[in-house]
Order: structure tokens, then C-alpha cells, then sequence
């Protein structure tokens, strides 16, 4: 017990020492109940999904509504299992479909937008100022509109009812290239130009230089793009069975009626727990690019 | 006659000249042909899905194109009928720079600070703390537990609360009446605000150079807000950019949160936004004349906002 003691005081101790100098202890803690007290609102919603899951029907139409469960219990994901096997098309086809274009889509966003993200940066080649404008501005308009547009050139392109519908666009979003430019702008000059006198060509560059170096960027490009395509529907542009990706089915199951609120309760939390691993996978990996990054001008 | 020889000879030159540049233009594209091998996979794409869908879209605003006929070209008919003739479309653009104006700033803001405490946490608690902020981000049933939270009647949380504590007599109708819609909003909209620009916001900061601390100690910088103010915000410009420029794209198009909490339309048009109004057009009336005529109006009250910002992030650090 006293050596138990011991060595919390000297975690402590070694934990206030890494503290930077400018800082007063005081200040430190009011923040980190602020951040709490914060944080603990914020995840309201994550604790609800996963309270539902696990409610048994009579607690889930309980008035008033607890946010806790009270008898925990399996039955929502045995139902799941139940309803997902007696489905038309086999379950994993759905699931097959929304890993597919997730994984596609997501690979094929970050390595496009970086390549592009590069020449901007990096090359100043005429033109190449007025087009990351042009980005920039278009980022302003409201997809609502260009639906139908794109709808329209998909069907004469021939994209319609096919995963290119839903992974060729997403190459080209916006978002990916302005955050990959913008987080370049940090990268030394002089490390390009050197690398460029050592004989390295421009492709080399930019993924064994360029990349490494705002690892944190396209990490965070991972979970933005890998969030939005997991919870693609392709609604508008796919409409067969066998196309359909898992978001959609799910909400079928979820719409089933009262009787499937429990079933739907348990869908969500399935739903979550991809892209919740996700986040903290690539998280941890953006933390540890701190301890190996100080390469600097 | 010598005034012609001399206007030949001038045009002569003008024409080198012209000559001269383009040739300068082509070996310099050429030099860079590289640099257009890496834009074009990406150029492709974004031309076809985002720059011609815009354009068509701005050229159909001028149009009256229900998606059954050709459409006819009518003018300025749908921007007159927008400013003179539709009511709703004003109210709907007071509401969005009332909710633009609020929850804009104060979110950048939030997301910020919240992202600057979190980054000097231990590493490990810092990995927690970032998947709790960004929760409402990630987790999809938002709009499900703000239902219960606001519900009408003594069964919501907030109502109950308020009732058991003596605040209030009788249950506050919080989603449908005009009184309490717009603070409701914008409660659950601060609430979702820490969205990519925090996770940018924390990648960038790991890309602040230390040394530069270390310099700022000796240089005598006495508090965590001096720091902030001169090594942390000025390095971490780029970043606070894209914040700036997610922030206004974000807050300005303030749609699904309105229309699953309150409907659409909501009582009296209380917390109706633009973009509502382009739903209401677009995919329910299928006016897509007018729906687009919307659109282009409200991308440029976003371009002059976010030429606004621009002006004012210059200022960070100085």
C-alpha cells in the first residue's frame, strides 16, 4: 500500500516536471474540469446509443425516459441476427458493398488529393493559383443543387446504378485537397530542393518526403472521408438490391416498425463501432507522428 | 505614307511581343508538366462533379425548369420574384445570419481552445478526450436525442428538469413555438460545431515546431495566452484557414438541424434557413429554376463572408 503511494506521488511528480514552464497549476486544473464537464455533454449521444442497444423493449417506451439502462440485455442483437438472415440478398453482400466503396473511396480520395495537393503547393505551375481559387469558392455552394446536375451526367456517362457512382466523385472532393495543401505549406522548401538535387524524382517526393512529413493531415483526411463514405446510402444514383450498401439496409430494419425499435437501437451501435475503431486507430497514429516529427527548417 | 510604315512597324512588334510571351507560357507549362500529371486525376473529377454541376446550376437560374420541360430562359424573373415577391425567402435569410452570426464565430472558437487544452494533456487522455469531443461528429443519432431532450411535453429532459427544480409552471413547447425554436437551434448546433475544423485544429498542432517554445521562454513570453497569441496561432496559420473557411461553409448552410428537430416548414418559418428554402424548392416543389436561383444568392453572401475572415485572420500575431 505505502509503496503503491510512493509511486503515484512520483507519476505525479514526474508529470508536473513535464509541464511546460509557463504555466500555473491552478490554471491547468480549472481547464481540465472545464474540458470535462464539456466532454461529459458532448458524449451524451454515444452514451444514449449504447444505453439503447442493450434496453429491453419495456425500458426503451419507458415515460419519463431513462438514459441508463437498467436490466441490460442481448435480445436487440439476437433479433438483428434474425431479421439479417431471413433478408432477400445475403447480409454480407451489403456488407461487402459498403466496405468496398469505403476502402476505394477513402484510398483513392487521399492519394489524389495529395498528388494535386503537392503540384499546387509545391510546383507553382501556371494556372495553378486561379485553380486553388476556383477550389476554394466552389467549397461555398450547396450540394443541394448540384444533385441533379450530377445526376444527369452520371446517367451519360454511364456511372448510374454502378460503385463508380459513389467512388469516382469522391476523389475529387474539395475538402481533401485544401486540407492537404494547407497543412504543405509547412513542409521546408529546401528539403524538397534537396531531395530534387539527390536525384529523386518528383513522384519519390512526394511519398517519401511530402508524406511522411504531415502524416497527422491525411490521417485526419482517413477518418473525415472514411466517415462520410460509410455512411453513404447512394440513394439517387443505385437502385439495385445487390448494390445497396449497409447504411441503407439497416434502415430498412429500422423502419420495420415499433416492434424494431429495439433491433434499430442495436443497428446504430453497429453502425458506430466501424468508424468509432477507426477514429481511435488513426487518433493514436497522429499522436505518435509527434514523437517522430522535428525535422524542421 | 510615313505614318503607315510606322503603325506596320508598331504592330509588327506587338505581334513579337505577343509571340515572345506565349512561347515563354508554353515552355514554362512545359517545365511543369510533372505538376499537371499529379493535378489531373483530381482536376478530371472536381471539374466533372463539382465545377459543371455549379455552372449548370447558375445558368439555370435564370430559367423556369420544373424537370419535366426543356427549360425557358425568363431573365432575372426568379431573383426579382426572391427580393420582391417572396417573403419567406427574407425571413429565411435574417435567420440564417442570426444563426450564421451566433454560432459561426462562437463554434471557431470553441473548437480552438478546446483543441489547444486537449493538445497538452498526456498523450493517452488526449486520445480519449479528442474521441469524446468529436462524438457528435461521429455518432449519427443526433438528432434522436435532442428530440427527447427538447420534447414538448413534461416527459423531455429539459422540461422535467425545469419542472422539478420550480423554474417553470407548465411544459415549454421548445421545438415548436417561435419563442424558444431559434435558442434551441443554436444550442444544438454549438453542440455539433466541433466538427473538422477541431480535428484539423489538432493535427495542426502537432506540427508547431517545440524549439520555437523554447525560444519563446527565453524570449520572455510570461503566460499560456502570450504563447498562444505569438507561436502557436501565427504557426499554425494554414490550419486556421481551412477552420475559418469549414466554419463559414458550415454555418451558413444550416439545414438538416432545423428541418429534423423543428420540420419543414417550421411553425411560422421560425428557424426556416436558406438552404431550407432551397429544400422546400428543390426536392419537394421541383422548381429547379428558383431552387437554383437560391443557391447562387447564397454563395455569394459565403464568398463575401469568407472574404471578410481572410481579411481578419491576417491580423493573428501582430
Amino acid at each position: 500500500m505505502g509503496r503503491k503511494k510512493h509511486k503515484l506521488k512520483h507519476s505525479i511528480r514526474k508529470v508536473l516536471k513535464k509541464r511546460a514552464p509557463n504555466r500555473s497549476l491552478l490554471g491547468d486544473v480549472f481547464i481540465l474540469i472545464m474540458l470535462l464537464a464539456i466532454g461529459a455533454f458532448l458524449a451524451l449521444p454515444l452514451v444514449l446509443v449504447i444505453s439503447n442497444a442493450f434496453k429491453p423493449l419495456d425500458e426503451i417506451f419507458l415515460f419519463p425516459p431513462r438514459f441508463f439502462v437498467r436490466n441490460p440485455t442481448m435480445n436487440n442483437f439476437r433479433d438483428l441476427l434474425v431479421l439479417m438472415s431471413n433478408s432477400w440478398v445475403p447480409f454480407t453482400r451489403y456488407f461487402f458493398n459498403t466496405i468496398f466503396m469505403t476502402a476505394v473511396g477513402t484510398a483513392g480520395h487521399v492519394i489524389v488529393a495529395s498528388m494535386a495537393a503537392y503540384a499546387l503547393e509545391k510546383h507553382g505551375f501556371p494556372g495553378s493559383k486561379t485553380f486553388f481559387k476556383i477550389i476554394i469558392t466552389t467549397l461555398m455552394f450547396s450540394p443541394v443543387v448540384t444533385a441533379i446536375p450530377n445526376y444527369l451526367t452520371m446517367s451519360k456517362i454511364g456511372f448510374l446504378d454502378s460503385y463508380l457512382s459513389i467512388i469516382i466523385p469522391a476523389f475529387g472532393f474539395p475538402l481533401g485537397l485544401f486540407l492537404m495543401k494547407q497543412f504543405m505549406v509547412n513542409v521546408p522548401n529546401s528539403l524538397i530542393e534537396s531531395a530534387r538535387l539527390d536525384g529523386a524524382s518528383e513522384w519519390k517526393i512526394l511519398w517519401k518526403v511530402v508524406m511522411p512529413m504531415v502524416k497527422p493531415a491525411w490521417l485526419t483526411l482517413v477518418i473525415f472521408s472514411f466517415q462520410g463514405l460509410w455512411n453513404a446510402t447512394g440513394g439517387t444514383y443505385i437502385y439495385s438490391e445487390e448494390l445497396k450498401t449497409l447504411p441503407y439496409a439497416l434502415n430498412q430494419i429500422r423502419l420495420g416498425g415499433i416492434a424494431r425499435q429495439g433491433t434499430g437501437a442495436a443497428v446504430q451501435l453497429l453502425m458506430l463501432i466501424v468508424p468509432v475503431t477507426m477514429f481511435i486507430i488513426t487518433q493514436s497514429n497522429i499522436i505518435e507522428t509527434m514523437a517522430s516529427s522535428g525535422l524542421k527548417e | 505614307m510615313k505614318w503607315a510604315e510606322t503603325s506596320v512597324k508598331n504592330n509588327g512588334t506587338a505581334l513579337n511581343k505577343r509571340k515572345n510571351r506565349l512561347k515563354a507560357l508554353l515552355t514554362e507549362i512545359y517545365k511543369h508538366r510533372v505538376a499537371y500529371f499529379l493535378v489531373a486525376p483530381f482536376a478530371a473529377v472536381f471539374i466533372t462533379f463539382t465545377i459543371i454541376p455549379v455552372l449548370m446550376s447558375i445558368g439555370l437560374s435564370f430559367t423556369y425548369f420544373n424537370m419535366l420541360e426543356a427549360p425557358k430562359f425568363i431573365g432575372f424573373e426568379n431573383y426579382r420574384n426572391l427580393f420582391l415577391v417572396d417573403d419567406i425567402f427574407l425571413t429565411s435569410v435574417r435567420n440564417t445570419f442570426v444563426l450564421a452570426i451566433v454560432t459561426g464565430p462562437i463554434g471557431y472558437m470553441a473548437a480552438l481552445l478546446c483543441a489547444w487544452f486537449i493538445n497538452e494533456l498526456p498523450p493517452k487522455i488526449r486520445a480519449f478526450m479528442v474521441l469524446v469531443f468529436y462524438a457528435p461528429s461521429i455518432s449519427g443519432s443526433v438528432y434522436l436525442i435532442w428530440g427527447v431532450v427538447f420534447s414538448g411535453d413534461a416527459y423531455g429532459y429539459l422540461n422535467g428538469f425545469l419542472l422539478d427544480f420550480g423554474l417553470i409552471n407548465e411544459p415549454s413547447k421548445w421545438l415548436s413555438d417561435p419563442a424558444y425554436m431559434m435558442s434551441s437551434i443554436i444550442v444544438v448546433v454549438l453542440w455539433m460545431s466541433l466538427g473538422a475544423g477541431f480535428l484539423a485544429f489538432i493535427a495542426g498542432l502537432q506540427g508547431v515546431d517545440k524549439t520555437m517554445y523554447e525560444a519563446g521562454y527565453v524570449d520572455g513570453i510570461r503566460n499560456r495566452w502570450q504563447e498562444l497569441w505569438y507561436i502557436t496561432l501565427p504557426a499554425m496559420r494554414p490550419q486556421l484557414m481551412f477552420g475559418a473557411i469549414m466554419s463559414v461553409t458550415t454555418s451558413f448552410a444550416i439545414a438538416d438541424q432545423t428541418a429534423q428537430l423543428c420540420g419543414l416548414p417550421s411553425t411560422d418559418y421560425a428557424v426556416h434557413t436558406v438552404v431550407n428554402h432551397l429544400q422546400d424548392y428543390g426536392q419537394q416543389r421541383f422548381e429547379m429554376g428558383y431552387a437554383s436561383a437560391i443557391a447562387t444568392i447564397l454563395f455569394i453572401i459565403m464568398i463575401l463572408s469568407n472574404k471578410g475572415i481572410q481579411n481578419l485572420l491576417k491580423k493573428v500575431g501582430r
